[in-house]
């Protein structure tokens, strides 16, 4: 912690910086229903934010209030130091990437993407100029004269992120930007994006309802449920310090424990399982009173599976049956059932050979798991 | 399944058999086909017949007899045949002034007729569309709700509005001024066009608008459009084709009215369709009658042509 801290990549954590977007106590209803429940939060420049969430947890919502097609019931928005809140959204620093593209169906390529800056009035040159680059730049020149029916998905994806990045907006909306496209277009698009957004330097908001997608793509992520954040962190923050056990559930897997605190030590504390009864270590940094009732999230990665039992007494250690192997090529996910039919899993990266002398974990063989004091997180709500 | 079409069969079957197998080999394999037999039958007993008929009428010349107008075919004697095409009803249209004149304007009160409709139906069409589910069902259930009183009980509904002692000049009268003239003018007529053709330019702009992504609209929004641009750049191409499918359902029959200008009318509005009647009734003229509805397919094919030609162009544009 002595070192400075580099804050161009991390500017949420400058005390000095200013904040590009600020979402100020903002709720949407609509009749009876809260969509958005009293946000507050603050983008930086240059970052790519992602919302995160099931589907109607309000972040679509979120989005739209950002582009200025809803208004906050109650609430402000501020972008770039001005109050967005009876600003129209053709007059917005803003622009909006659809979930489902919304080209226009009667215009080309090159028209969709010029739709924008011909609004301006930029000059016909500088049109042209400026949507040849765009279009270069997402590889598509040579469909320029295509209308968007004559296109594949991925092409159609692109024309809409080079319409939306044409005007050069400070803030760039993305609702669900890869959600249309199939895995392996989504993989390679994914890091498409991030180059853009990196040479570009244009404020990203992802909304996103795929976890991987936004841990890979996001520098912080907000998780939400039920119109409100759960948790607001960097992506390795979230995945390894979640607080609740709907984050821990929702990114990634997470093996949940029932248990009591019994010791609160000035570095550690320790705590008695329910199902199964084993005893847990934690060496991080916290204090819960004793006699607390918490929950324990494990990452199935953390835990080390084997056939002999671990020397460390007990501690941070459980005895299963294997009941589940999930063999998937470069790793396998057993599911191990401990205590009283509470099933655990486990992955692990696959270096066994065919030719091992150690025969490999199989079906209803007695393994033994245990994890270091430090894999486990201590959740109380 | 499939019956080869020339059957090698045992000698001695009957005539009977064969046939059977025949129409069965037709049924099974020309199905598809079969299906068209009906739009096909119907399209030339009702359309193609009759308009060949009213075609050799309109080439024959006028005569007191009945029917009233010369044979096409005469058989003069030892298997001469003598056919006979008059195109002298076409020239007559052509010459005399009446009915040139009487077309031009039948086509300027329609056209006018359409883009008052337009005007009218279009913010109509787009309000329904844009409504609730609940209130789009009742204002739908509205615009059709005319069509469950007689047309022409609505067309002297209107007479008596416009009337010199009507409703209108009543309330006009009522408010302190001079009374004006409605009934028997132009106006009254484009009225009772517009009154009585307006929900068919609703219904198909609805059946449109219905489809539209409003989401484009958003998009174009975003893109910093104002709302007066994006209707012009987005909505208004997007519900083309209701435009020209309402306008076609307006001025093909508008054109060819003949109760409203009639009766809203009376004899100071000239449209094709009275001319017609009186060319039939009065003058007792079928052949120049019958030229007269020819003349005026004529002009209505046109525009028929170009909303196909449109509508072709949709289908391969998706």
């Amino acid at each position: 912690m002595s070192q400075p801290v580099n804050y161009n990549d991390r500017p949420w954590l400058d005390p000095e910086a200013e904040p590009f977007i600020k979402v100020q106590s903002v709720s949407k209803h609509f009749g009876d229903f809260t969509a958005v429940d009293s946000v507050d939060l603050e983008i930086y420049k240059g970052e790519l934010f992602s919302l995160l969430g099931g589907s109607g947890c309000g972040k679509t919502t979120l989005l739209r209030m950002l582009a200025g097609f809803e208004t906050p019931s109650s609430g402000s928005i501020v972008i770039d130091g001005v109050n967005m809140n009876n600003v129209p959204p053709y007059e917005r620093p803003v622009n909006m990437m659809f979930q489902s593209y919304a080209l226009f169906p009667h215009m080309t390529v090159e028209n969709n993407v010029a739709y924008g800056l011909k609004r301006d009035g930029v000059a016909r040159s500088e049109i042209d100029r400026r949507v040849a680059d765009m279009l270069s730049m997402v590889e598509l020149t040579q469909f320029a004269k295509r209308k968007p029916h004559q296109l594949s998905g991925g092409q159609r994806q692109r024309v809409a992120l080079a319409r939306a990045l044409v005007k050069q907006p400070k803030v760039l909306l993305l609702d669900e930007p890869l959600g249309a496209l199939d895995k392996r277009l989504r993989d390679q698009t994914q890091y498409e994006l991030m180059n853009i957004q990196e040479r570009l330097g244009v404020t990203f908001v992802v909304v996103t309802h795929d976890q991987e997608e936004a841990m890979t793509l996001s520098t912080r992520i907000a998780v939400m449920d039920a119109g409100r954040f759960m948790q607001i962190g960097t992506p390795t923050e979230i995945y390894e310090f979640p607080n609740s056990r709907l984050v821990a559930e929702f990114i990634g897997n997470a093996n949940m424990f029932e248990g009591r605190v019994t010791e609160n030590g000035p570095d550690h504390v320790a705590i008695e399982g329910k199902n199964p009864k084993c005893d847990f270590y934690i060496d991080h940094g916290m204090s819960i009173a004793e006699g607390t009732k918490v929950w324990i999230a494990l990452r199935p990665e953390k835990i080390r599976i084997s056939k002999e039992k671990p020397a460390n007494g007990g501690i941070n250690s459980v005895r299963g049956m294997v009941h589940d192997i999930g063999y998937l090529g470069g790793t396998s996910t057993y599911r191990v059932q401990v205590g009283d039919g509470h099933l655990v899993e486990i992955t692990s990266t696959n270096q066994s050979r065919p030719k091992d002398v150690n025969p490999p974990i199989d079906w209803d063989e007695e393994v033994f798991l245990h994890w270091e004091p430090s894999s486990s997180v201590v959740l109380t709500k | 399944m499939s019956v080869p079409a020339e059957t090698v069969l045992p000698a001695g079957q009957s005539l009977g058999f064969r046939l059977r197998r025949r129409l069965l080999y037709l049924v099974q394999h020309h199905w598809r086909g079969l299906v068209l037999v009906i739009p096909f039958g119907w399209l030339l007993i009702f359309f193609l017949a009759p308009f060949f008929i009213v075609l050799k009428i309109s080439v024959a010349e006028a005569i007191i007899a009945s029917p009233p107008f010369t044979p096409m075919i005469d058989w003069v004697s030892d298997g001469i045949m003598h056919v006979r095409i008059v195109i002298d009803n076409y020239a007559y249209l052509w010459e005399d002034d009446l009915y040139v004149n009487t077309y031009l304007n039948s086509i300027k009160i329609s056209t006018i007729s359409t883009i008052l409709c337009l005007l009218l139906g279009y913010p109509i069409a787009y309000a329904i569309v844009r409504s609730s589910h609940t209130t789009k069902h009742i204002l739908l259930m509205l615009i059709i709700l005319p069509f469950w009183t007689s047309f022409l009980l609505r067309v002297y509904a209107w007479m008596g509005i416009l009337a010199d002692q009507g409703l209108i000049n009543d309330f006009i009268r009522w408010l302190g001024y001079e009374p004006i003239r409605l009934l028997y003018t132009q106006t009254a007529v484009y009225i009772g066009i517009v009154y009585t053709y307006v929900p068919f330019m609703i219904l198909p702009l609805y059946a449109n608008m219905e489809k539209l992504d409003w989401e484009l609209l958003e998009a174009a929004a975003d893109l910093g459009a104002r709302p007066m641009t994006t209707f012009f750049t987005i909505t208004l191409p997007m519900t083309l084709p209701g435009i020209i499918a309402g306008s076609l359902l307006v001025f093909i029959p508008a054109t060819g009215e003949y109760v409203i200008p009639d009766l809203l009318g009376g004899g100071n509005v000239l449209m094709i369709g009275r001319v017609l009647y009186n060319e039939f009734n009065a003058n007792v003229d079928w052949p120049v009658a019958s030229a007269v509805a020819i003349a005026l397919l004529l002009v209505l094919v046109l525009p028929m042509m170009l909303y196909q030609h449109i509508q072709g162009k949709q289908v391969e544009g998706k």
